[in-house]
């Protein structure tokens, strides 16, 4: 398994901004110059990182920026990235969509690419026609489409349509059709691009089955790219993390996962500064298992307060509550100052609440914070929709069934027994 | 799976490419594609029309009807011995599969582009597969013309083969790769400017007008001496002529002639093919 089937030497593609049109015979007549002297074409010299964020000074862009990796035979490797950091455009160049503006890609099998599945499916066209059609286009011979048609109609579930237009069709059955042949294509590399985002729950459950069938399975070499972690966790050992069209991190997949998410910025934080005459929350912040706010389900979970109390408080009474993104409170948890019996003086304290087996299901959630004086009732300070975090199912795999947003809003720890009763 | 055990690599991807990469060896293997491509052409044009492939006869015998009545009924434009319809029924038939196989393939990245920036096949497979499902289209015009042809000389019109007829098919030949060999000229450089977009609309309409498409080429040259080298040094003109004397035995054809427009075709075609797979490599960046 340790021969090499792809490598990627110093790959890099320039993009130029802003209008193309005016300027650009200026520019091509200029490239041309260049090339008739046996000059380097003078902007390949010029361009800049792509940060989407930044203003630059340069008209050229670097989308890709000597990209230098290696795929063994039968690995499927990750790539990730921001939006904006390069990995539609390695992907294109890689299915030859494209052409690198320096740098060579060497292969040693055959490439086939699922960057967007329908591809070329003409509507007045029939469901079967479509596919031998989108098969061609994808690189089968009508012989191998042949002997596969029953398959691909039964995995699409689209029999009944099958001798119909496919501009009588919903979307959902286009993308099951189109889906279901590009599942069985059979090239040496298969590029994937979140071709998993596609149709139902069920046929989600069924084309993240197929690619770990495919990834798992006859030593295909499969380079998928993803946004969805939980499916990248699942299918691959192996991720690139891009930032700015450079490889930042190449390595496993855990750790990538991290150096993947440490590159978000939100606001995860709780800060207030200012006038202080009332008990008041000046720091809230999480401690999660991953960086940024988000956490792996079921690891320990802790929840650090820091509070200024400006004079003593007798009956001081903590609360918070975790919100789901419906604006759903999920759980309360409370400190009381009258059943812990703790008197506070003045001064800043910092209360830390752990839970050690939350239950929280995957989703994004937030804080709503009350302080309050459990005796007088007053409200001394309210927070809402702070310190914003997120739930991922990851390596909790369950074998049958994949985990869907939305299912539920924890998961219990249960116990079953089976009976046979006759 | 574990077949490629060599160091040699199957491929590699760069920004340098070979002048003339053609590359039929993967065309070949992506015939399948060719022949659907064809079939997808040829069955979907007409579909949910009442008259169906009825069109491809119905627009060539109209124009007939319509040059005849203005250019030899009210202009006075005289085609010899050769019933005028029968004239211009001929250089409407084969005019007309110059002009479908270059608009069609003028248009392969703007029309394409959608599908040539999610998948990698051989782009030459588009202007290919549409000059052969235009040669279908050509085969029943060609027909009716036969059709026509069989009634006329019935009749007692003074038209026959000769012995020039079975070079022919090569005719057609030529005729199909001066159309793909500009289409693909102007298709890649419509990627880059629109503006020939515009441009080849009306330049077609002016393009006819000098390729002695309907009067015969005698009659330019007695009428404007001056300007006949345009008409006669456009290989379109000598193509269409050669029709009209392969199939009515009017008008001439010179064997110089013929090997001029045959180097200019090919000159056309691989200068075509150049731009082209310079263009297929990066287009997608600017279309």
């Amino acid at each position: 398994m340790s021969n090499i089937i792809l490598k990627v030497e110093n790959l890099s593609k320039q993009y130029r901004l802003g209008v193309i049109g005016t300027g650009t015979v200026k520019d091509d007549l200029k490239r041309w110059w260049y090339g008739v002297r046996g000059k380097q074409d003078p902007f390949k010299k010029i361009g800049e990182e792509n940060d989407r964020t930044a203003k630059g000074t340069s008209n050229y862009v670097w989308a890709l920026k000597d990209i230098n990796f290696e795929v063994k035979q039968g690995e499927v490797l990750g790539i990730i990235g921001k939006n904006g950091a390069g990995k539609s455009t390695l992907l294109k160049i890689l299915s030859k969509i494209t052409s690198p503006t320096t740098g060579i890609i060497k292969s040693k099998g055959t490439v086939a690419s699922l960057l967007e599945v329908g591809t070329g499916f003409h509507a007045e066209l029939t469901g079967r026609e479509n596919i031998y059609l989108n098969g061609a286009i994808l690189g089968m011979t009508k012989k191998e489409i042949a002997s596969k048609i029953d398959e691909i109609i039964e995995f699409s579930g689209c029999e009944r349509y099958i001798d119909t237009p496919v501009k009588r069709y919903s979307s959902g059955m286009t993308v099951r059709l189109a889906f279901a042949v590009a599942a069985f294509l059979e090239p040496d590399i298969l590029i994937i691009d979140e071709v998993l985002a596609v149709g139902d729950a069920e046929f989600q459950k069924k084309a993240i089955g197929k690619m770990q069938d495919i990834s798992r399975g006859g030593g295909r070499t499969v380079l998928f790219v993803s946004h969805d972690m939980n499916a990248i966790s699942i299918l691959t050992q192996r991720v690139i993390v891009l930032k700015h069209g450079k490889v930042c991190y190449d390595g496993g997949t855990d750790l990538a996962i991290k150096e993947y998410l440490k590159g978000e910025s939100n606001e995860v934080n709780y800060l207030f500064s200012g006038d202080i005459k009332k008990p008041t929350i000046t720091h809230v912040f999480l401690d999660t298992s991953l960086p940024n706010n988000v956490h792996e389900y079921g690891k320990p979970i802790s929840f650090i307060f820091k509070l200024k109390l400006p004079f003593k408080v007798n009956n001081l009474a903590l609360s918070f509550q975790i919100i789901d993104e419906f604006q759903n409170p999920i759980t309360h948890v409370w400190i009381i100052d009258s059943q812990n019996n703790i008197k506070r003086e003045k001064g800043l304290y910092e209360f830390k609440c752990e839970i050690n087996n939350p239950k929280l299901y995957m989703g994004e959630y937030s804080l709503r914070i009350y302080l309050s004086d459990s005796k007088t009732k007053d409200r001394f300070d309210y927070l809402e929709s702070v310190c914003g975090f997120k739930i991922q199912m990851m390596k909790t795999e369950r074998q049958d069934f994949k985990w869907n947003k939305g299912a539920c809003k924890y998961l219990e720890d249960a116990t079953w027994s089976v009976i046979k009763e006759a | 799976m574990s077949k490629h055990h060599t160091n040699e690599w199957l491929f590699t991807i760069s920004s340098k490419r070979k002048l003339i990469d053609l590359n039929l060896k993967e065309v070949w293997r992506y015939r399948d594609l060719l022949m659907l491509f064809v079939k997808r052409d040829v069955v979907t044009v007409y579909k949910q029309t009442i008259l169906g492939p009825l069109w491809y006869l119905i627009e060539p015998l109209f124009t007939s009807i319509i040059f005849t009545l203005i250019f030899n009924n009210v202009a006075n434009i005289s085609t010899g011995t050769v019933p005028p319809f029968l004239f211009n029924l001929a250089s409407i038939t084969i005019w007309n599969y110059f002009k479908v196989c270059f608009m069609s393939t003028s248009n392969t990245f703007s029309a394409n582009a959608g599908i040539f920036g999610k998948v990698y096949f051989p782009r030459i497979i588009v202007p290919i597969s549409v000059v052969i499902s235009n040669l279908l289209k050509f085969g029943i015009q060609l027909f009716v013309f036969g059709c026509f042809y069989i009634y006329y000389y019935h009749q007692g019109a003074q038209i026959s083969l000769n012995r020039y007829t079975f070079l022919f098919p090569l005719i057609i030949i030529i005729m199909g790769m001066l159309g793909l060999g500009l289409g693909m000229i102007i298709s890649s450089l419509i990627t880059k400017y629109r503006d020939l977009r515009v441009l080849i609309s009306f330049g077609l309409q002016l393009l006819m007008y000098v390729s002695a498409v309907m009067y015969p080429v005698s009659f330019f040259k007695e009428k404007l001496p001056n300007y006949a080298w345009v008409v006669a040094y456009n290989p379109l003109t000598f193509v269409v002529e050669s029709v009209r004397y392969m199939l009515l035995s009017t008008g001439t054809f010179n064997i110089n002639m013929f090997i001029y427009t045959l180097s200019v075709t090919l000159v056309i075609f691989f200068t075509g093919i150049i731009i082209f797979n310079k263009t297929e490599k990066n287009f997608i960046d600017t279309v």
